[in-house]
């Protein structure tokens, strides 16, 4: 039964599948355990990303080809259901899912458009193709503000359910609060268990051994019969439109986009970086990179303002150890793990369990 | 080694005269839209002036590409290099009574040349640095090319906000290069940008002149063409793409100077943003050719003017849409390279 929830993909490493277990408990359990405020904001952005990377990855992991776009259909799904909220006032749930769903239409047009003109020819123009939209489309989005709220975003309010104001219970039931906070919460955590199982039953699907193969050695796919344009293409619009849900669950449970939260160069390195880390060409990967980045973005920042006030006045040192700088040492982690680390965590723990059993001579 | 096969056996190929009237076509249709012959003209000059640009920074991009299939996404580092060098050069000459204060066009001519130097000097280090660090281990691994060179695009515009501040300065032209020239029919144009496309023509002149006319040239030529086969007569094909690197950066760094005194404000970001136009521009040439790059950048350079006085928020798109349409017509590019 469990096989199969997740797709016969099982995490093959005890470390690992100990790893997984024990990040999977404690965002279930996060509202109880990390009842404050900012805890739960990290939780929630652990869910959010895990769907992201695991989509992100489907294209760079299992497909072979490089997207600079992805934040770009992060973007239309927060600006969604941000746009559709900002419009209705006193938002319901068919105004969320309105703008979802229009959001969801754009990203799949998008997808298509960009995948078929730029793979037709050759999969390296995606690449540069990606980039070049995802730049026009973010100055499109700031220079929209009547729709978009420009740089300073929108701020929305959200359905009842999930408001922050509103209270289910009087007293905190083990140390939480059940209130409309509570309730976005597990239902961001529901909607990226969903996500994630089904990102597991598309890789491990027919359709993802043919992305695989593509990315192994796309000619010989080629040969064998597969059309390698159509199923990158494909490929390119899931991995879109699961990005688009992504985003608006993003806008969901922060209430305000704006081009920084969702649309900015910064979360497309992000991305990237949490792919590599977690590992290529692993849905499990995305899960355990995303809360492993989280954690140290949110918690190794303030050690970065410590470490930068304490060195303020050493000339380079303190310049190079300030807040600001954090894309510095996420560029430099990025290139070491490409170089140095290019199967990521999931990687080198299934390797390290591949070389136990062939020692103990136990089949794996 | 000699090298002296008749010339005569060797069938010249015809010249490919359509993409040219690509640019015409460009120029003819939106003469109409914009209406006034003058105010079209004026476009038409800007837009050239901006194409020529565009080329000089792209030029070693394809270049690149074609020889080692190295495509650098890290390329907007040399252009941001190249135009923070010349706030320095320019804001320490600009001083009252320095070569860039000055109200005469030689002195002025004198600045630029100084920024433009140390530009395409610098730029062309950091080209050497990036090519050893960051481009040779990944050699014949696209995905892992296009990560790395990611990451050391990213680096390379924080440690630029490291070397310049994060904030934009603002570069402006030295007094005599800003003044306008009146054309007969009212057409305006900017000095700079004479000079821009005077600079830009002259790059253009003299790599057709080193590919076409000089053992190098055709050393380079023919490692585009099969890299293997020019390996395997013997030639050092890495050194030689380790100079065409420096050299493309370098002019990447001539560029920037020369992109920032055209839009008078340098930031950070100046990079990222002309990497997605010159991927446009060599995408529309056709990976790897010279010539279809310097038809590429003046067609999105052309376009860019026009559609930015029609419809600015339609620029945005513009070039992409262009991109779009040549890659319908022709999908390997304007003119193809080779077979690869």
């Amino acid at each position: 039964m469990l096989k199969a929830l997740l797709s016969h993909d099982l995490p093959r490493s005890r470390p690992l599948a100990a790893l997984l277990v024990l990040t999977v408990l404690a965002l279930a359990a996060a509202p109880f355990l990390f009842p404050g405020a900012r805890s739960l904001d990290v939780a929630a952005k652990i869910l959010v990303f895990a769907v992201l990377v695991g989509s992100y990855d489907l294209l760079l992991g299992y497909t072979g080809i490089v997207s600079f776009a992805h934040a770009m259909f992060f973007g239309i799904g927060a600006y969604g259901v941000a746009i559709a909220c900002s419009r209705a006032g006193d938002p319901g749930w068919p105004a969320v899912f309105g703008g979802l769903g229009a959001a969801l239409a754009l990203s799949a047009l998008l997808a298509l458009l960009i995948g078929l003109l730029s793979l037709r020819v050759r999969a390296l123009f995606f690449a540069m193709i990606t980039m070049a939209v995802a730049a026009a489309f973010a100055t499109l989005v700031s220079q929209l503000s009547t729709l978009t709220g420009g740089e300073d975003g929108l701020s929305f309010s959200v359905p009842l359910a999930i408001r922050p104001s509103t209270d289910y219970l009087d007293d905190p039931v083990l140390g939480a609060d059940i209130d409309g906070r509570f309730v976005a919460y597990y239902l961001l955590f529901a909607a990226a268990v969903v996500l994630v199982l089904l990102l597991l039953r598309i890789v491990n699907s027919p359709f993802g051994r043919v992305l695989q193969a593509i990315r192994e050695n796309d000619f010989r796919a080629e040969a064998i019969g597969y059309r390698t344009v159509v199923y990158r293409t494909v490929s390119n619009v899931i991995a879109a439109l699961f990005a688009t849900v992504a985003g608006a669950m993003m806008a969901l449970w922060l209430r305000y986009n704006s081009p920084d939260t969702s649309m900015s160069m910064e979360i497309m390195l992000n991305l990237l970086l949490i792919v590599v880390i977690g590992g290529m060409g692993t849905i499990w990967g995305a899960l355990l990179g995303s809360a492993l980045f989280m954690l140290a973005q949110n918690y190794l920042q303030d050690l970065m303002k410590l470490a930068g006030a304490a060195f303020g006045d050493v000339p380079v040192l303190g310049a190079v150890l300030a807040p600001d700088r954090w894309l510095l040492w996420m560029g430099l982690l990025f290139v070491l793990a490409v170089y140095r680390f290019p199967a990521g965590i999931v990687g080198q723990l299934r390797a390290g369990a591949a070389r136990r059993a062939r020692r103990t001579g136990a089949s794996p | 080694m000699n090298l002296s096969t008749p010339a005569a056996s060797v069938p010249a190929p015809r010249f490919d005269a359509w993409p040219l009237a690509l640019l015409a076509a460009i120029a003819l249709l939106a003469l109409p839209l914009v209406g006034d012959a003058a105010n079209w003209a004026t476009l038409t000059l800007a837009g050239l002036a901006m194409g020529l640009i565009v080329f000089v920074i792209a030029s070693g991009l394809t270049l690149v590409f074609g020889l080692m299939d190295v495509l650098n996404f890290g390329h907007g580092v040399f252009i941001a290099l190249g135009a923070f060098m010349a706030t320095t050069v320019l804001g320490a000459m600009g001083v009252a009574g320095g070569w860039a204060g000055r109200e005469s066009l030689a002195a002025n001519l004198g600045a630029v040349a100084a920024a433009a130097s140390a530009g395409m000097l610098i730029a062309g280090a950091a080209g050497l640095v990036f090519e050893r660090v960051l481009v040779r281990p990944v050699y014949g691994m696209h995905l892992k090319q296009i990560l790395v060179t990611t990451g050391g695009m990213i680096v390379g515009e924080e440690l630029i906000k490291l070397a310049w501040g994060p904030q934009m300065v603002a570069l402006p032209l030295p007094p005599a290069l800003s003044d306008v020239l009146l054309l007969p029919g009212e057409v305006t144009l900017e000095k700079f940008r004479l000079l821009a496309m005077l600079v830009g023509l002259l790059v253009f002149a003299a790599l057709l002149l080193v590919l076409n006319r000089t053992k190098l040239g055709l050393l380079i030529r023919a490692g585009v063409l099969d890299r293997e086969m020019v390996e395997a007569l013997g030639y050092p094909v890495r050194r030689l793409f380790v100079g065409v690197f420096a050299v493309g950066a370098a002019l990447a760094g001539l560029g920037g100077v020369m992109w920032g005194l055209y839009q008078q404000t340098v930031t950070p970001q100046i990079g990222a943003q002309v990497n997605t136009l010159i991927f446009i521009v060599i995408i529309i040439g056709g990976l790897g050719s010279t010539l279809g790059c310097f038809v590429g950048a003046l067609a999105v350079g052309l376009l860019a003017n026009y559609a930015g006085f029609l419809a600015p928020k339609a620029a945005l798109f513009s070039h992409i849409a262009l991109m779009a349409a040549v890659l319908l017509w022709r999908p390997q590019g304007l003119y193809p390279v080779g077979a690869k």
